[in-house]
């Protein structure tokens, strides 16, 4: 055992960059989720976005393109989620359920011809200044425009729920829709509009599985996160910064088994493997002690009769 | 006659297999205060909902100051200066007063800007309401002033009110009223849909009554008596609940000294009460909703558990025993939240009967459930409570309030009950309803039930109490006999109005 080959600046470093697909796929999750939809689709419009990224970065050689190009993939496959249960008023669990198989299936058949194949690298930003700063610099600021997005993004996420009108009409939805619909808000619509946000946060998440994280293709290669990512959600209480301290949880505990199995820790790999999954879990339950509640209207099928 | 502001020309509204509205026509004047008279289902939310925009007409035309007037939507009924307080409250629990407000306004100002008007308003028509505190912790009385002042906040042409004193106490009531006359002296028009008929004689201008449907006459409530008014509704003579003398026997419910904290983290919790009820006695417990009402509720079901000792039946220790233990001995209740508490929204009426009949009519055996009894039961309560349904396999949400308390609460008096616990047995329950709901506990009480009514309508409790007491803050005053008992007694049992005060007129004016 050598527990000196453990680098901790890259420790810390690849900790942010394993969290983030998690991170933005949970973020999307949480929006819809706050509008009272469950879409267990995650998973799919991830996987989804992860080749839809890839082949069109590979494709034009610009990642940036395929980053776009994978939340546009998630946002689509997002709306046969919505056309299915805001439209045709199908059950959200079993369209959610159909929505990952579904994506799964289609996105092996598209990335047939990637494996294999390397995809344009996705710069670093190295910002001027700070990345210089030792130990934190190196940790903090050496990473993609992605990463830093994505934790943008719940900072927005959060400043959006807590202090817009938009965000609290989209409180209110997820709460009660009866009584949104009475007030006058276009239910269905605003709940539509939470599901492609959520779907292509998960078909970013899913492309910088593909384009940064690992990089290269191989089917099913989401290998799960998206329903750590969903599961993220619950256990954070649906809040913006407990999804993040989630993520990155659970991103640091997988990076570090890693290191400790290539350190050849007297611990069986099992057990590693799956501690990222147990502490995560056990960290989000105390934290969510408090009088954490799901949306009231989660899950429910909404239908305009009065 | 003062300018018309709404018209209201043949509007007709039907659904499958009822007409709920039926050619019906009548004028709101500026400043007028319009009582909407009618039994449930006559029609009367139907109609307030076309005016606001929640349901389109099939025909018929509104015009509202001289244009013709037909919102799409709420927003736009609203935009037309025209509020409304719900029955059925459409507030979002586990959002904020400001931010319940809020979502019912066009054009909210800045959260913080809206908590303060919401304090000075609510203080200004002495409704007094924090605006940081969650709505899901709120009394009904309290997620009513949330309701009202959303709408006041607005500055309304046309205020609708359906059903807005079921909740509230006399003073409450007195309040409300001095808020809405205020309101109309200012020009606003109120459309006011109660059941209540001596309070539309002291606030309404002109009435109008609706019975299946159709507009069936018109009155002057303050020339008209409650008896023929009522009689206007059902079209027909209203029975009066009427009481023989019954013998008064043992003590069949006894509870001493009872303190319990509240399970909610906003509610009540219950201090030193002690009760006595005997076999045949009817107790009143009045007070406003949010002093511990639920609480104790929850403490005579066993929803709450105490000390073995502290609840007593006939002698019994029965502190430490559940709902459906105390259930078996003859203890039963019914809560005042019929949609959630007292029954199971989505589930069929059949078994709905079967959730509280199941130990005491046999409808289970061996963990085995005998559906035929169950249907029978429920049958039964249907036919005998006169619930207006289709039949027992419909859900309980497809029933009007008002139906669904007719057999939530002849549902545990058909089980013969020893000791039976109600709270606002008649809230929103129309006047031969809530009639033949009273007589029914008179009737269970002189076959030797002890009856426990949690009420907030004083002259329900008059009506048939035998001993009077009142809750406040959790506690309970003595009992006293109700006979001979005055407003003014009840109102110093009371302690006054709680938390209320008059309304600050000048401040009142000062907003305008």
């Amino acid at each position: 055992m050598d527990l000196s080959a453990i680098n901790p600046i890259l420790l810390l470093a690849s900790l942010m960059v394993a969290a983030t697909p998690i991170l933005l796929a949970a973020t999307g999750e949480l929006i819809a989720e706050k509008a009272g939809v469950l879409n267990l689709g995650v998973e799919g419009m991830m996987i989804f976005g992860a080749i839809c990224g890839f082949a069109t970065a590979v494709e034009t050689g610009s990642p940036w393109l395929g980053f776009l190009a994978a939340s546009v993939g998630g946002a689509v496959l997002s709306l046969l989620f919505v056309i299915l249960t805001q439209l045709a008023l199908a059950n959200q669990v079993a369209s959610g359920l159909a929505l990952t198989l579904f994506g799964l299936g289609l996105s092996a058949l598209l990335g047939q011809g990637y494996v294999g194949v390397k995809p344009p690298p996705t710069p670093d930003l190295h910002i001027p200044g700070l990345s210089q700063i030792p130990f934190v610099g190196e940790i903090l600021f050496t990473h993609d425009v992605v990463l830093y997005f994505s934790i943008v993004l719940v900072a927005l996420v959060w400043l959006f729920l807590r202090s817009t009108r938009a965000g609290l009409i989209l409180r209110a939805v997820g709460e009660n829709h009866d009584a949104a619909h009475a007030l006058g808000y276009k239910v269905v619509l605003i709940r539509s509009l939470a599901i492609v946000f959520g779907g292509a946060c998960a078909g970013l998440g899913g492309a910088y599985i593909s384009l940064v994280r690992v990089p290269q293709w191989t089917e099913g290669m989401t290998a799960g996160v998206g329903w750590i990512a969903l599961a993220l959600v619950v256990f954070a209480s649906w809040r913006p910064w407990r999804v993040l301290i989630g993520a990155y949880l659970f991103g640091g505990i997988t990076v570090l088994q890693l290191n400790l199995q290539a350190a050849g820790v007297a611990i069986p790999v099992e057990y590693l493997a799956m501690s990222p999954y147990i502490i995560t879990i056990v960290v989000l339950v105390l934290l969510s002690r408090d009088k954490a509640r799901a949306p009231a209207a989660l899950g429910r099928i909404f239908h305009a009769s009065s | 006659m003062t300018e018309t502001l709404l018209k209201i020309e043949r509007l007709t509204k039907a659904y499958p297999g009822v007409v709920a509205n039926d050619n019906v026509s009548f004028d709101i004047g500026v400043g007028e205060v319009h009582a909407l008279l009618g039994e449930n289902g006559a029609g009367k939310s139907t109609l307030v909902k076309m005016i606001y925009g929640l349901v389109k007409p099939d025909s018929g035309t509104m015009t509202l100051r001289g244009t013709p007037f037909a919102p799409a939507e709420p927003r736009a009924a609203r935009a037309d200066g025209i509020a409304m307080v719900f029955q059925h409250f459409s507030l979002f629990e586990a959002l904020t007063v400001a931010e319940n407000v809020a979502l019912g306004m066009e054009d909210p100002p800045q959260m913080r800007d809206l908590a303060r008007r919401i304090t000075e308003v609510s203080e200004a028509y002495g409704l007094p309401l924090d605006p940081s505190r969650i709505v899901g912790d709120l009394s009904a009385g309290e997620r009513q002033r949330v309701e009202i002042i959303r709408c006041l906040l607005q500055d309304p042409k046309l205020l609708i009110m359906d059903e807005p004193t079921s909740v509230l106490t006399p003073q409450e009531v007195e309040i409300l009223f001095q808020t809405l006359r205020k309101l109309s002296s200012e020009g606003t028009a109120i459309l006011y849909i109660s059941h209540k008929l001596e309070e539309i004689r002291a606030l309404c201008d002109n009435a109008t009554i609706l019975r299946l449907g159709k507009n069936v006459g018109t009155c002057v409530p303050r020339d008209t008596t409650a008896k023929e008014m009522a009689e206007l509704m059902v079209g027909g003579t209203l029975q009066i609940p009427t009481r023989k003398p019954g013998e008064v026997g043992e003590i069949a419910m006894e509870i001493s000294g009872l303190s319990v904290p509240s399970p909610s983290e906003f509610g009540t919790s219950l201090k030193d009460v002690s009760i006595q009820v005997r076999a045949g006695e009817i107790l009143g417990v009045g007070g406003v909703a949010g002093n511990g009402q639920d609480e104790l509720l929850g403490v005579l079901s066993g929803e709450i558990l105490s000390a073995p000792d502290a609840v007593q039946l006939h002698g019994q220790p029965v502190g430490r025993l559940g709902p459906v233990a105390r259930r078996r001995l003859g203890l039963l209740a019914a809560p005042e939240e019929r949609l959630g508490h007292a029954a199971a929204p989505n589930m069929s009426l059949t078994e709905n009967a079967l959730l509280t009949g199941a130990v005491r009519e046999g409808l289970e055996r061996n963990g085995f459930l005998s559906w035929p009894k169950a249907k029978t039961f429920a049958e039964r309560i249907i036919e005998t409570f006169d619930v207006r349904t289709p039949g027992p396999e419909n859900a309980a949400r497809s029933l009007s309030g008002g139906n669904l308390q007719k057999f939530v609460i002849g549902r545990e008096v058909l089980q013969r009950p020893e000791v039976l616990v109600v709270n606002q047995p008649t809230w929103g329950v129309d006047a031969s309803a809530a009639a033949a709901i009273r007589q029914a506990l008179l009737d269970l009480a002189q076959k030797g039930t002890a009856v426990i009514c949690i009420s907030q309508d004083l002259d329900e409790l008059m009506e048939i109490s035998d001993n009077f007491a009142a809750l406040t803050e959790g506690r309970l005053s003595p009992p006293r006999a109700a006979a001979g008992l005055t407003v003014e007694q009840i109102g110093l049992m009371l302690g006054g109005a709680h938390g209320m005060e008059v309304a600050h007129i000048d401040t009142a004016e000062a907003r305008t």
